[in-house]
C-alpha cells in the first residue's frame, strides 16, 4: 500500500492494515444486513407481518439469524484471513 | 429484606474482594509497578480480553436503562440495541495489532501516552487527560448511583449504606488489585452477566407462555410493539442508524475500551477476543433487550419501567435465583465502575504527574501515589454520589458521546495516517468536545439523528484539515515520528 523502495518498514503493518480493511468490510456489511431485513420487512403494515419461530420476520431476519450469520463470519475471517504475528519489536530480526 | 436474594450477593461480593487479595499478591512481586498496576503487565488472553472489554463496556444501562426503554418502546429498541454486536469485533479489528503494536514500541500504558508519543505535543496530553478525568469522572459518580440503587432495592438498605456497601466492595479490589484484579473480575462478571441473561429471558418467556402467546400480547396491547418503528412510531430508521456511530463504531474511541486493545497477550489471544466478544456482547443485548420486552407481557403498566429488571427476576424467578440473576447488573456496573477508576487515576499519576510534575519519582513514592490517587478519586466519587447536582447526571449522559468525538481520529488516524500530526489531533479535540456539548445543549436529534453524529464529521474534517494546514510546523520532529513508530 504504502511505497517505501529506500526504508525498509515494519513488515506487519501491511498486515495489520489490510485486517483492519476487513474489519471495515464486515461492519459495513454487517450495516446492511440489519439494517436491509429490519425496514425491508418491517415497514409493511403489521396485520401482514409473517412469523418465524414466534418473532416477526423483520426481526427474526435481522436480529436474529443476522446475529448468527455475523458470528460464523468472524469466526471464518479469523481463521482464514488473520495471521498470526510477533507483536514484541525484538522479535522481528529474523523475520522477512 | 429478603435473605434469599441476598445471600448470592453476598457471595459474590466476598469473591471480588478475595480476587483484588490474590491480584495483589502478585503486584508485590512486579518490577514495573505502573505497568502492572494500570495495564496489568500485558497479559491477557483471549477469554480474559473479550469478557473485560464486554464487562467495561457493558455498563448500568445495558441491564437496568436499556431493558426500561426497550419495556416501553417495543422490538424497535431491540434492533437499536443489536448494533451493538458490531463493538465485538470492530475495536480489535481496527486498533488490533497496529495499536498493540505501536504501543509496545513507545511503552505506552494508556491511551494518552500513546498520544504523547505520536502527537509530541504537551498541549494534545494535557486536553486528552483533562477530557478523560472530567468525562468519566462524571459517568463514573451515575455508575455508583446507579450501583446504590440496586443495593438498597435489593436489601432494603438505606440509600447512604447501599452506597457505602458499593463504594467499599469496588474501592477495596480496585486499590490492592489494579489493572489485574479489574480484568479477572471483569471476566468473572462477564460470565455473571451471560448466565444471567438466560436465567432471566428463559423465566420470562417461560412465565408468557412462550414467544408466539408474547407476541400476540404486545399485538392486542399496541401493534406497534413488534414494528422496527417503537411504540409511538417515533424510532426512524435515520435516528436508528446514527446509534451505529454511537454505540457501534464510535467505541473505538472510548479511552476505557481502548486501552483493553493494547493489553493482551499475544496476537491469538485478539482472535479469540474478537470470537468470544461478537458472541458475548449480541447475545447479552439480545437477550437483556428481550427479556425487557417481553417482560411487557408479563408485569404490564409498570410505572417506572426502570425497574423491570429487578421486577422480573423476583417475578419469575425463585429467591435465591433472583439472587444471582441481580448479581447481572451488579456486576455491569462494578466492572464498569473499576475501569473508570483505573483511567481517571492512571490520567491523573502517570499523564499528568509522571509526565510534567515529577518525570523522576522514584519507584516506592509512584506506587504509593498510584494507590492514594486511586483512592482519594474513588471518596471523592463516594461524595459526590451522595447527594449529586444535577449537571453531573447531565455530563454524564453525554459523557461517552463527548469522548467519541474527542479521541476517535486522534486515535484512528494517529495510527494509519502518516500525515496527521498535533495541530490536527489538538483541533479535532477541541471540535469534537464543543460542537458535542453544543449540540447536545441547542440542537438536539439534529437532521433526526443522534447528536454524536455531525461532531464526529467534523472532528474528522478539523483533523484532515488541520493536519494538511500544520504539516509545515516542526516538520523535523514530526519525519522522526514517522520514521521511528509507522514506518
Amino acid at each position: 500500500m504504502h511505497e517505501n523502495k529506500k526504508r525498509k518498514g515494519d513488515w506487519r503493518y501491511p498486515i495489520a492494515h489490510r485486517e483492519a480493511w476487513i474489519g471495515i468490510a464486515i461492519v459495513l456489511f454487517h450495516f446492511a444486513w440489519w439494517y436491509g431485513f429490519a425496514y425491508g420487512f418491517g415497514s409493511k403494515p403489521v396485520e401482514s407481518y409473517t412469523y418465524i419461530l414466534g418473532f416477526p420476520a423483520w426481526f427474526f431476519y435481522s436480529c436474529i439469524l443476522g446475529f448468527f450469520f455475523i458470528i460464523i463470519l468472524v469466526i471464518l475471517v479469523v481463521r482464514f484471513f488473520f495471521q498470526d504475528l510477533p507483536l514484541e519489536s525484538d522479535e522481528e530480526g529474523d523475520r522477512p | 429484606m429478603n435473605l434469599q436474594v441476598i445471600i448470592p450477593l453476598l457471595i459474590f461480593l466476598i469473591i471480588i474482594f478475595l480476587i483484588g487479595v490474590f491480584a495483589s499478591r502478585k503486584l508485590a512481586n512486579s518490577s514495573s509497578f505502573v505497568q502492572d498496576y494500570f495495564l496489568g503487565g500485558r497479559e491477557l488472553g483471549g477469554l480474559l480480553l473479550a469478557m473485560t472489554m464486554v464487562a467495561t463496556y457493558g455498563s448500568a444501562s445495558s441491564f437496568i436503562g436499556g431493558p426500561g426503554i426497550a419495556y416501553q418502546t417495543g422490538l424497535g429498541w431491540v434492533l437499536l440495541a443489536m448494533i451493538q454486536v458490531v463493538t465485538g469485533y470492530f475495536v480489535l479489528t481496527i486498533l488490533g495489532k497496529k495499536f498493540a503494536i505501536i504501543a509496545r514500541k513507545m511503552k505506552a500504558i494508556t491511551l494518552i501516552d500513546f498520544l504523547k508519543e505520536r502527537y509530541q505535543s504537551k498541549w494534545v496530553v494535557l486536553l486528552s487527560a483533562s477530557s478523560i478525568i472530567l468525562f468519566l469522572f462524571s459517568a463514573m459518580a451515575a455508575q455508583w448511583i446507579g450501583g446504590a440503587r440496586l443495593i438498597e432495592s435489593i436489601t432494603g438498605l438505606s440509600y447512604i449504606s447501599a452506597l457505602f456497601v458499593f463504594a467499599a466492595s469496588v474501592l477495596v479490589y480496585v486499590i490492592i488489585g489494579g489493572f489485574r484484579a479489574v480484568a479477572i473480575t471483569d471476566g468473572m462478571q462477564g460470565i455473571i452477566m451471560v448466565v444471567g441473561t438466560v436465567v432471566i429471558l428463559a423465566g420470562t418467556i417461560i412465565a408468557g407462555g412462550g414467544i408466539p402467546t408474547i407476541m400476540s400480547d404486545l399485538m392486542a396491547e399496541n401493534p406497534n410493539l413488534i414494528t422496527p418503528f417503537g411504540a409511538d412510531g417515533s424510532l426512524t430508521p435515520l435516528y436508528v442508524s446514527s446509534f451505529w456511530i454511537l454505540v457501534g463504531v464510535g467505541v473505538v474511541g472510548l479511552p476505557q475500551v481502548a486501552i483493553r486493545a493494547m493489553s493482551y497477550k499475544n496476537s491469538k489471544a485478539m482472535h479469540a477476543a474478537l470470537i468470544i466478544g461478537t458472541i458475548v456482547v449480541g447475545f447479552i443485548m439480545l437477550g437483556m433487550h428481550l427479556a425487557g420486552v417481553f417482560g411487557r407481557a408479563v408485569l404490564p403498566g409498570l410505572d417506572t419501567p426502570d425497574t423491570v429488571m429487578p421486577l422480573l427476576a423476583l417475578h419469575v424467578l425463585p429467591g435465591w435465583l433472583a439472587g444471582i440473576v441481580l448479581a447481572a447488573p451488579m456486576a455491569a456496573i462494578m466492572s464498569t465502575v473499576d475501569s473508570l477508576l483505573l483511567i481517571v487515576s492512571s490520567s491523573i499519576v502517570k499523564d499528568v504527574y509522571l509526565n510534567y510534575i515529577r518525570p523522576d519519582a522514584p519507584e516506592k513514592n509512584i506506587k504509593r501515589i498510584s494507590i492514594g490517587v486511586t483512592a482519594v478519586v474513588g471518596v471523592l466519587v463516594f461524595f459526590m454520589a451522595i447527594d449529586p447536582p444535577a449537571f453531573l447526571i447531565t455530563l454524564n449522559l453525554f459523557a461517552f458521546g463527548g469522548l467519541e468525538a474527542a479521541f476517535i481520529w486522534p486515535v484512528v488516524l494517529g495510527l494509519y495516517w502518516k500525515a496527521g500530526n498535533a495541530v490536527g489531533a489538538l483541533a479535532s479535540i477541541f471540535t469534537g468536545v464543543f460542537t458535542y456539548i453544543g449540540i447536545t445543549i441547542y440542537y438536539p436529534d439534529a437532521f433526526g439523528m443522534h447528536s454524536v453524529v455531525i461532531p464526529v464529521m467534523l472532528s474528522l474534517l478539523a483533523y484532515i484539515m488541520c493536519s494538511i494546514v500544520g504539516r509545515n510546523r516542526k516538520r523535523q520532529e514530526h519525519q522522526e515520528i514517522i520514521n521511528k513508530y509507522l514506518l
